[in-house]
């Protein structure tokens, strides 16, 4: 594929704008932003960024439709648009400059430019009276570039320059306001612990380059079919690749125990929450697993891993948010338990029903952290859930919305993730893994109940608020209350959309995508979340003193949840204890001061010492010197005439 | 009368002179380093130089006989003897150190029996036709194989002079 | 009889020695000039043993170009040794220690 076939045909060449109209934008904000910006009303710089991602989104409809002509190779629909030179061409190692567009990177990309354009139509309104916008709107248009390279890249290595960029981005989103020192850190924290995670991605791509030979995308996943027919001698090294894999996955996408960072993330902007922390970014960790399934499919061993890390952390993460008391903390576990979901569903081999939660996931979970996002700004700032309540009939707009999103997030049918998440368990019980059925079944439950919660708390009840506050309830401006609707509208309708046949051919899964179901499952599962739903409603609005009875009963428990499983202390232990002691009492006392720096003034000493013992030599006498020419002479002569040959 | 003979011949013959200039040649060269006053190790230094002198003239080196006594002899001797007088120089302090001079004698010993090791071998018989000369000395000397030596030499002592009044000058 | 080589050898050997310990043990910077010159006739009196033993004329001009070469020494050394007397006053080889550590 040459530059002159980019330019004839269009399906080539609309991927690299699409993926390059961010970065111009990027680029233009930060030579031109201020003075585009020219007044504080004006808001120039974000039009300009929300123009370029709608662009780039209507741009990857027409790809997307263009996808659908293109002929397919073993049932497999794909291009491979290339830009001609290679990034890197050394020996045997050649990275090339080209992307893969195939039906799992289209439908990322409609997701990213999709709801990252309705994210940046939100935040025109939400950052309107920021005084920084126009860093907030590049950082916006950068993260979006990275995240399309992430997944449009046609090989590891460019994926994982958008899988570092996405972290950039991620850490200068959440540290934007970084005056505030709770906001830097979790910047600090949410880049250290994705850090860990890229040791195994780094680790991996090495190993799988000295297996396979190849970073390419296609052809990984090429070789790995191939190698499922035949006797794996080297099942061990693919099995530590896919453990690998998984560990990046779980630094990104926060799955126990490298989850800590999420809850601490929302002290960014509720955009930011909501497009990276909910529909994007995390997700990257999903669909780099789905993107290598064949690979993942050949050791049992990783998915076992995979499903199980999944299913714990939704079940941990779901504990948790049942205490939560701020708005956004209780959405940022929620996003963690509903990754959990989507892993355990890889785990299991229902990898294209993972990609479907993670494309129904960005709807809802979007709109519930844009809703919350809503929410924050009636009240000018306040997050605390517990001095909210009865803001139903005030703000109606964003109450009937998250209605949308709670239902859908909750399971109630029709509704986004009724169809998602029924997949999941469906798959778990038929492909009889009941233990992780009966895990996710519970963790439904209480997904159900701590989202009502939330919605209870928030919106019904009587304003738990001061006077002023309730002065200053105000509905959102249109620019905000546009993407709530449409995002709403949405999750009635892509729930239904037949995301998993779709996607089979890329995941080259095994023909067997229907699944009988039993008679009693689809009643079983609504029940559950009837029961989540109902059990809030008596707790939170009905019996209003039931809800401080029950949490002084389960003091023990509450404790437990309340510290998180105490993931942070540990850490900090770790962090503090270990490794800032450790390295100031034994590397930098012992190694460094005692040892390094004593052989190094030891040189210097020895030097002196021997100086000190030879110049005795120096008597300044001509006839010592005499003498000693002499011997040395004698030595010589004697040396020359009487050494034994 | 044969008895004379035989002793005349014995004492002019030249082994015989040879040891007695030798003998003599040594005899002062220990004067020249055992005598505390220098002038008289100065006066040591002139006969060990003539007997050396008659030790190339029995060794049929005529030419660099007679160049020894003028220029050893009659140059060197006679600077040497002049700053000493210059420079009123006395008798001298007491030697040095025994240390030092017991290091001296021992190695001085050894180095002498190095060199004469390495100096004894099969000896070479003097060669028939030997024409030492003083036309012929001068035949090689001027021949194209030595004589930009020998004016490099004047340039030596050139610089030679002219360093020595540069040196020995007293400072206005 | 002719003087076997070895005999002008062994003369000069020690008359070498003998310069050589003079050096060491005399204080007076002229009187270990006077060995040096000593050192440098026995080094003459080899050279011309072995140009009769030879029997070619080079040895007898290197002892020519010796002896102009320890003429010159002779002059400039001296030259030195009156200004060092000038300067200290004395002839006593320990007394120019200046040079120590």
């Amino acid at each position: 594929m040459s530059f002159e076939n980019l330019v004839q045909n269009p399906v080539l060449v609309l991927p690299w704008i699409v993926l390059l109209l961010p970065l111009l934008g990027f680029v233009v904000l930060c030579l031109f932003g201020d003075g585009i910006k020219r007044d504080k009303e004006e808001n120039g710089a974000g039009i300009l960024a929300t123009a370029l991602v709608l662009v780039s989104f209507a741009l990857s409809v027409v790809v997307f439709r263009g996808l659908q002509a293109v002929q397919p190779l073993d049932g497999l629909r794909f291009v491979q648009p290339y830009l001609g030179f290679e990034w890197i061409d050394v020996a045997s190692f050649r990275i090339s400059m080209s992307l893969l567009v195939d039906p799992l990177s289209a439908l990322m990309t409609l997701v990213v430019t999709g709801v990252g354009g309705l994210i940046h139509v939100y935040s025109l309104g939400y950052m309107a009276h920021d005084e920084e916008r126009v860093r907030y709107f590049s950082y916006l248009n950068l993260f979006t570039f990275f995240m399309l390279l992430l997944v449009l890249g046609g090989n590891l290595a460019l994926m994982f320059v958008g899988w570092e960029g996405v972290g950039l981005c991620s850490y200068l989103l959440i540290g934007f306001w970084f005056k505030k020192k709770s906001a830097s850190d979790a910047g600090n924290k949410a880049f250290i612990v994705n850090r860990i995670g890229d040791v195994g991605l780094i680790l991996a791509m090495a190993l799988a380059f000295q297996t396979f030979g190849t970073l390419d995308s296609f052809e990984l996943v090429e070789n790995a079919k191939n190698l499922a027919y035949e006797p794996i001698a080297q099942a061990g090294v693919v099995t530590a690749i896919c453990l690998l894999l998984f560990l990046g996955a779980c630094g990104k996408s926060a799955q126990v125990p490298l989850h800590v960072w999420l809850p601490d993330a929302m002290e960014g902007p509720t955009p930011v929450s909501a497009l990276i922390h909910a529909a994007t970014m995390v997700t990257a960790g999903v669909y780099l697993v789905a993107r290598l399934a064949p690979l993942f499919r050949l050791s049992e061993g990783a998915m076992l891993a995979v499903a199980w890390v999944g299913g714990i952390t939704a079940l941990v993460a779901a504990s948790i948010a049942l205490v939560q008391t701020d708005i956004k903390r209780v959405l940022a576990y929620s996003t963690v338990s509903q990754l959990g979901y989507m892993f355990l569903a890889c785990g299991i081999g229902a990898f294209g029903i993972g990609v479907f939660h993670v494309f129904t996931h960005a709807f809802f979970k979007a709109l519930l952290f844009l809703g919350s996002g809503s929410v924050i700004h009636a009240l000018s700032g306040q997050q605390d859930m517990r001095v909210m309540g009865g803001l139903r009939t005030r703000i109606p707009v964003t109450f009937w919305t998250f209605v949308v999103g709670t239902a859908a997030i909750a399971g109630i049918p029709w509704l986004a993730g009724y169809f998602s998440k029924d997949e999941i368990l469906l798959n778990a019980l038929v492909r009889e893994r009941l233990p992780l059925f009966w895990l996710g079944l519970f963790t439904a439950l209480l997904t159900a109940f701590y989202m009502s919660r939330l919605l209870f708390m928030t919106f019904f009840g009587s304003f738990r608020g001061d006077q002023e506050a309730e002065a200053h309830l105000h509905e959102s401006p249109w620019s905000m209350l546009a993407p709530l609707v449409i995002l709403a509208a949405a999750c009635f309708y892509v729930g239904q959309l037949p995301v998993n046949a779709f996607l089979a051919p890329a995941l080259r899964s095994p023909d067997e995508l229907e699944l009988a179901s039993p008679w009693w499952f689809h009643q079983v599962v609504i029940g559950v979340a009837v029961a989540g739903i109902l059990g809030a409603f008596l707790i939170y609005v009905v019996y209003s003193g039931l809800s401080s009875r029950i949490y002084s009963a389960l003091r023990p428990l509450n404790r437990v949840l309340e510290s998180k499983y105490g993931f942070d202390l540990v850490y900090d232990g770790f962090a503090s204890g270990v490794v800032v002691e450790g390295s100031r009492r034994v590397l930098w006392q012992r190694v460094d001061i005692a040892a390094i720096d004593a052989a190094v003034d030891g040189v210097g000493r020895l030097v002196d010492g021997v100086a000190r013992a030879t110049r005795v030599l120096q008597t300044g006498l001509v006839r010592a010197y005499a003498l000693v020419i002499l011997g040395g002479t004698v030595a010589l002569l004697g040396y020359l005439l009487w050494s034994p040959r | 009368m044969a008895a004379l003979e035989q002793l005349l011949r014995l004492v002019l013959s030249e082994a015989f002179l040879f040891y007695v200039f030798s003998g003599l040649a040594v005899a002062s060269a220990l004067g020249v380093v055992l005598q505390s006053n220098p002038v008289h190790s100065a006066f040591s230094l002139i006969v060990t130089f003539c007997s050396l002198s008659a030790i190339y003239g029995l060794l049929g080196a005529p030419f660099i006989a007679v160049l020894q006594i003028i220029v050893y002899a009659g140059a060197i001797m006679v600077l040497f003897l002049f700053v000493l007088m210059l420079l009123n120089v006395k008798r001298e302090a007491p030697r040095a150190g025994r240390a030092l001079a017991a290091a001296a004698l021992l190695l001085g010993l050894l180095f002498a029996v190095q060199v004469g090791t390495t100096l004894s071998g099969p000896g070479l018989t003097p060669a028939a036709g030997y024409d030492a000369s003083t036309q012929a000395f001068a035949r090689q000397l001027f021949s194209p194989r030595f004589v930009y030596v020998f004016e490099a030499t004047s340039i030596l002592i050139l610089a030679a002079l002219v360093g020595a009044v540069v040196v020995a000058k007293k400072e206005p | 009889m002719t003087i076997p080589l070895e005999h002008a050898l062994l003369l000069s050997t020690a008359l070498f020695a003998i310069g050589v310990v003079g050096v060491f043990l005399r204080r007076n910077v002229i009187t270990v000039f006077m060995c040096i010159e000593l050192m440098l006739n026995a080094v003459n009196l080899a050279f011309v043993g072995f140009s009769r033993a030879t029997g070619n004329l080079d040895g007898q001009i290197l002892v020519f170009f010796v002896m102009t070469v320890a003429a010159a020494e002779a002059a400039v050394g001296l030259a030195i040794v009156i200004a060092l007397r000038r300067q200290k006053d004395t002839l006593d080889l320990d007394a120019f220690s200046s040079l120590r550590w």
